[in-house]
């Protein structure tokens, strides 16, 4: 998933979708490594909602209320002033929280580098392994239904 | 959209707090109560809170163009449907918008009608209004400074349309005041 060149947020977009998949714990035990987070207030939340989940499900391709999913979002205001967004899907307070501080301290010059080096890039390496382990144990059941690829083509 | 500021530091226990605020300055017109959270550009603190409490996603909202710079601020906190002043269920004003342009509810459904919430600049000065109805066993008295030449003529046609007409929250730094459409206003 390479996002549009042209998006002018698209970094950001990058480290927040990083972030929203990462579980309390994991970002706690990178967040050790660096120099500690600035002081924040929470400007919205930390709090639980619900949004409709949409997928293309059918058979036609449009798109279908598949059903309402939990989510935590939160806002922060660090010290230093920048103000962070996490939104994740599911119900988890603390990891909300860590996500929207640890998107503010990105958006600092001061601390940007430390942070994307020591805790997104870590993050990022290890989602993209689970996600290919979990794509190399699907693959391996596949099994190919020659009639129907040729029907539905 | 950059908003800075928190809202309530106890969102349920502030909301609740301003809730009781404006329904006990509901029921006795002209009585004057305390609300208040870190305002934004162009709100008092007491017209902040009132938003907080009532203006959700399931309301509609007209936003004053002279308060537009708090739009960012009621968008985040309140992500209200923003609509034309004669179809909001909620009406954020600066000055007095016509009363008569506003939603007035139906015989059927008077609960229907628009609520206005009026930031004024003080009720220790100005207009005197003498108040009588329901909630008064006396007449009261309120000194707004704030309402228009012509309010007392707009609220009389909007006290004679009840069971319809629309409600005022008058919000003044950190105190509301409510004016309910079945109060009668006279000058003071």
């Amino acid at each position: 998933m390479t996002p549009a060149s042209d998006d002018p947020n698209a970094e950001r977009k990058a480290w927040m979708r990083v972030l929203a998949r990462a579980s309390a714990g994991d970002m706690r035990a990178l967040l050790a490594d660096c120099p500690a987070l600035p002081p924040h207030i929470r400007l919205r939340g930390p709090e639980v909602g619900l949004v409709m989940a949409r997928g293309r499900i059918g058979g036609g391709g449009g798109a279908f209320n598949l059903g309402e999913i939990a989510v935590t979002r939160c806002t922060v205001r660090s010290e230093a002033g920048q103000v962070g967004h996490a939104t994740i899907a599911r119900r988890d307070d603390e990891a909300a929280e860590l996500a929207a501080r640890i998107d503010a301290a990105l958006q600092d010059p001061a601390r940007h580098d430390a942070m994307a080096a020591r805790v997104i890039t870590p993050l990022a390496a290890a989602q993209e392994k689970r996600r290919q382990d979990a794509a190399r144990r699907a693959a391996a059941t596949q099994v190919q239904f020659f009639t129907m690829a040729t029907m539905r083509s | 959209m950059t908003v800075d500021l928190p809202g309530f530091a106890d969102p349920v226990g502030g909301a609740q707090e301003c809730f009781r605020a404006v329904l006990d300055a509901m029921a006795r017109p002209g009585a004057i109560r305390a609300a208040a959270c870190p305002p934004p550009a162009k709100l008092h603190a007491a017209t902040a809170a009132v938003l907080l409490t009532l203006v959700d996603s399931e309301t509609s909202l007209w936003i004053d163009p002279a308060l537009a710079a708090a739009t960012d601020w009621v968008r985040f906190h309140c992500g209200p449907r923003e609509v034309e002043a004669s179809q909001a269920d909620f009406v954020l004003a600066a000055s007095l918008p016509a009363l008569d342009r506003l939603r007035a509810g139906t015989d059927e459904g008077p609960d229907e009608s628009a609520t206005v919430i009026l930031q004024v600049a003080d009720f220790a000065a100005g207009q005197r209004l003498r108040l009588a109805g329901p909630g008064l066993r006396a007449p009261a008295t309120l000194d707004v400074d704030g309402l228009p030449t012509g309010f007392l003529a707009a609220w009389e046609a909007n006290h004679a349309l009840f069971p319809r007409g629309v409600d005022l929250i008058l919000c003044a730094r950190d105190r509301l005041a409510c004016l309910p459409r079945s109060v009668r206003i006279e000058k003071g």
